[in-house]
């Protein structure tokens, strides 16, 4: 069996102007949701109590609001969780309430409402501690794009590494817009998830990369645009092989795996798809823009490590 | 001969695959949910316990599945959550409050598997349930309370020394003191430098003379680990009271304290007993009537009847000397004269003060130290347990007073350094800690726990069969060689796991998840290259060499970076985050093994060495 069969020949760079086009208005879409909505923030970055209640039946909301209200939690957003039997309440943090005395409370008055709730679920996060989580996880993305960066401008050359930064910032903006725009979850699996894409779409354009490097070696005639396009259509079947793949068991994940880990899976399917796209179109036509040329990658002056058996 | 693979690697590759076996091996008994007992000082594992707790279980008609005797500890393995939760109460209520009866999960390891210290994936909080928190000293108020203390010395000291001063005043940061006279001040400056060498003394003037004490960076830093060890041993007597079979308290950075409770529920309970406070006080020692009397019931006026902790009757006076809050520092060593194990105690300037008076008139007489805590205690009232708090005071040392002493001073005669090292912690435990607050607080509840175990190895199974269905079909026989790397490559993951006894929470599952996804990325490419060396019309055998030879500096590559991110999640070391680096990271290494080293002997074993017309790819 072959997804794709023969010897392609798709002209990927002929195309690469709708491509700019599509990721600019991607982009714009990502970028303006979020300024307008922003992030919809779990409770690990701003602070603040999380409780996952179940109960033997399905039940209201609207009680369990009432509840709340009384205790003098009026700002509590209370949802169904997975199913209707599952609440979720989020309390935003209260300036005046003793730190972790706090989801006690909440506990002692869901129990008054209704004897027959069980706590799935209690999570506080002071505010000190998210702001420090929220400062880290953006450390902690730059330092990866950083490792990356440098990783990819010693084994290539300098021309690639801005490339693939490109793509991988491009992937990461479009997922975060999408958390914006849908208003999804965005806590600290999702944060998990980012870097995991970052690590994957990086994989992809980093197959890509090798092979245009290859080419570039052995192929004595064709403009940079050809030696590109001939790269992809070598490496197309693996890249959708592999997405495929992982599609499937992210897809498994997300319907499978439960509520905890929705945002996660989601965030990941996301970037699999779209990092599948930015390193077809972003990463290769980023390293066109910046003017790649066959010299730059001869062996003749850069010590040759590992491209002799690539060179047959 | 092309395509043909050196014996030794068939033998690392065999050698690999036995040994991901025997540790993966353990996870598939499971546990089960077990209530761990262990005794204390007056109160031995032995067969008497071993006795009431069966008979107590068969009284509530609860079934055993099996008891384990292990030095110091008995285990009493239930069929389920469900028998194991109700033992608790009547088990508590057998013993008494003498024995720490903790819910545990026992892994249902065969015994020769135990040998080899094959043990089963240590599963974190969300997915076995229970409580974590992230507790912060409060390290201003443990500076205040030191400057707290000097201010009290320096006015004790000036008094003492009979020099005259204006004010002494306790600021956030520093001691400030003025005086009447420039004479004053120096003479004090003098004083101050000799009695607390560790404080900075600076000059402040303004209208009048005066002298500005503050910590110096070491003392700070010294006052906060001192702070935050404390905490970390108060926190762990306070743990083995709630009944926590594998607690863990940890420092994290310079001022937070990490305290994970596997299996604990109530979190109201839990916070309560952690936040409780045990005290202690110096006690003088009633040694002018008879105790035998006071037992029989005529206890004189003024005294109270204590008990030691082997249980033997003390008779105290009711004034207390020094109090627990008084007490700076405990610590157990060797006393340089006699070589035997020491406690030495340091107070503060009150405690002090009152400790001297006592002692100028009572030296040759007894002292006695008395420990006060409050337990919870179960007890069956008409059949059915019943939680009430006790207030348990107890004798802890009873010394004999050899000279007037203040400030500091040891307590000798004491049988072990275990002892003298037991004492010291209790005395330490007594002694007023800095506040902590918990900054974070995540429970998990049982029902969750098991949810996110099944919905997790679903998740992994269904996924895992996809691949390995979608592999078979698209490369055929070499899809089927991957799929046995693959399942090789889950293998090793827990085994690994296993091994490290790593956390497993449900972000490492999904880590899991994503490596059986991304694993078959390094066999599609050399497949996909393989294929397109056969299109260009070269020999099977060629290309299979090719193919191979070509994807491996680009799966390092892939490979390389995937890790250079998951090293970067591991070093945010935050739990959820730390849980997914780990599976990810040993899935990215295994899989390179299994992937390269291990197709490549399948392969080499079904078409190496011989003329074929064709792959099966």
């Amino acid at each position: 069996m072959q997804l794709l069969k023969g010897k392609l020949n798709i002209n990927f760079m002929g195309k690469r102007r709708i491509a700019i086009i599509l990721s600019g208005i991607l982009l714009t879409i990502a970028l303006t949701a979020l300024i307008t909505r922003g992030l919809n923030f779990g409770i690990d970055f701003t602070g603040g109590t999380l409780i996952e209640a179940g109960y033997p039946q399905a039940v209201e909301l609207e009680p369990i609001r009432a509840t709340l209200a009384a205790s003098g939690f009026d700002g509590a957003q209370v949802q169904h969780f997975g199913s209707s039997r599952e609440v979720l309440i989020r309390i935003a943090p209260q300036a005046n309430k003793e730190s972790a005395q706090l989801s006690d409370e909440v506990v002692a008055g869901l129990r008054q409402q209704n004897a027959g709730v069980e706590m799935r679920r209690i999570e506080f996060v002071g505010p000190q501690v998210g702001e420090e989580l929220t400062e880290q996880g953006a450390l902690a993305m730059i330092y990866a794009l950083i490792g990356i960066l440098i990783y990819i401008m010693v084994r290539f050359q300098w021309r690639f590494a801005p490339g693939a930064v490109i793509a991988l910032v491009h992937d990461v903006m479009i997922i975060i817009g999408v958390f914006a725009l849908f208003q999804f979850d965005f806590d600290l699996t999702v944060l998990a998830a980012l870097l995991a894409v970052i690590g994957y779409s990086l994989n992809d354009t980093i197959v890509v990369f090798d092979r245009i490097r290859e080419n570039f070696r052995k192929m004595r005639k064709g403009t940079a645009v050809e030696i590109v396009n001939t790269s992809l259509n070598q490496t197309i079947s693996r890249t959708l092989m592999t997405s495929i793949t992982t599609l499937l068991v992210l897809t498994s994940l997300f319907v499978f795996g439960g509520e905890v880990i929705h945002s996660f899976s989601l965030a990941l399917i996301l970037g699999v798809v779209v990092g599948t796209y930015s390193s077809i179109y972003v990463a290769s036509t980023a390293t066109l823009a910046l003017g790649v040329s066959k010299s730059d990658l001869m062996p003749a002056k850069v010590e040759n490590k590992e491209g002799d058996g690539s060179m047959v | 001969m092309i395509n043909q693979y050196p014996l030794w690697k068939y033998l690392l590759l065999v050698f690999a695959l036995v040994i991901g076996a025997i540790y993966a091996l353990p996870n598939v008994y499971g546990e089960d949910p077990a209530l761990q007992i262990s005794g204390s000082r007056n109160a031995a594992i032995d067969a008497t316990a071993k006795g009431k707790v069966i008979s107590a279980l068969q009284a509530a008609d609860i079934a055993v599945k099996a008891t384990e005797m292990k030095p110091g500890q008995l285990l009493v393995r239930f069929n389920d959550t469900e028998a194991q939760l109700k033992a608790v109460d009547f088990v508590k209520s057998a013993l008494g409050t003498d024995y720490i009866i903790a819910l545990n999960l026992a892994p249902a390891t065969p015994a020769w598997l135990e040998k080899a210290n094959a043990l089963p994936m240590y599963l974190g909080l969300d997915l076995r349930g229970g409580v974590h928190f992230l507790m912060e000293v409060d390290m201003k108020a443990a500076a205040e309370q030191a400057i707290e203390r000097y201010s009290n010395d320096i006015r004790t000291l000036l008094r003492d020394e009979r020099i005259r001063y204006a004010s002494i005043r306790a600021e956030q940061q520093a001691v400030r003191v003025m005086f009447r006279s420039e004479a004053d001040r120096e003479q004090s400056r003098k004083l101050l430098k000799k009695e607390l060498p560790l404080l900075v003394l600076e000059d402040i003037d303004t209208e009048n003379p005066g002298l500005q004490a503050r910590l110096d960076e070491q003392e700070i830093r010294d006052i906060e680990k001192f702070a935050l060890q404390q905490n970390i041993l108060t926190l762990r007597n306070r743990v083995n009271e709630l009944g926590v079979a594998e607690p863990v308290i940890v420092q994290q950075g310079a001022h937070r304290i990490v305290v994970q409770l596997p299996g604990v529920q109530d979190t109201v309970e839990a916070k309560r007993i952690l936040g409780a406070t045990a005290t202690l006080e110096y006690r003088a020692v009633d040694y002018e009537h008879d105790v035998q009397t006071a037992v029989a019931g005529t206890v004189p006026a003024g005294s109270r009847l204590y008990k030691d902790r082997d249980g033997n009757p003390v008779l105290l006076k009711k004034a207390v000397i020094v109090t627990g809050d008084q007490i700076i520092n405990a610590s157990s060593g060797l006393d340089q004269q006699t070589g035997g194990p020491q406690v030495s105690v340091m107070l503060d300037a009150k405690g002090a003060r009152s400790m001297l008076n006592f002692t100028k008139k009572s030296v040759g007489k007894p002292m006695a130290v008395v420990f006060i805590e409050n337990k919870s205690e179960t007890k069956l009232v008409d059949g059915v347990p019943v939680k009430s708090n006790k207030r348990v005071e107890e004798v802890i040392s009873v010394a004999t007073i050899r000279d007037v002493f203040s400030k500091r001073f040891q307590t000798t005669g004491l049988d072990s350094p275990q002892e003298a090292h037991e004492l010291a912690l209790l005395l330490r435990s007594g002694a007023l800690a800095a506040p902590i607050n918990i900054v974070e607080e995540r429970t998990i509840g049982p029902s969750l726990g098991k949810d996110n175990i099944e919905q997790g190895f679903k998740s992994v199974v269904i996924g895992f069969l996809a691949v390995l269905v979608f592999m078979a079909l698209y490369y055929k026989v070499f899809g089927l060689v991957a799929d046995m790397a693959l399942a090789l490559n889950l293998v090793l993951i827990v085994a690994v796991l296993s091994l490290l006894q790593a956390t497993l929470t449900m972000p490492g599952i999904a880590g899991i998840v994503l490596t059986v996804g991304m694993a078959v990325d390094a066999n599609v490419l050399i497949f996909e290259r393989i294929r397109e060396e056969l299109r260009n019309g070269n020999s099977p055998q060629a290309s299979i060499q090719a193919g191979y030879e070509k994807a491996l500096s680009t799966i390092a590559d892939a490979n390389i970076t995937t890790l250079i991110a998951a090293v970067v999640l591991l070093s945010y070391g935050t739990g959820a985050i730390k849980g997914f680096a780990v599976t990810l990271a040993i899935g990215i290494v295994t899989s390179m093994f299994t992937a390269i080293l291990g197709t490549r002997a399948v392969i080499n074993l079904i078409y190496g060495g011989r003329r074929i017309a064709r792959l099966s790819i």
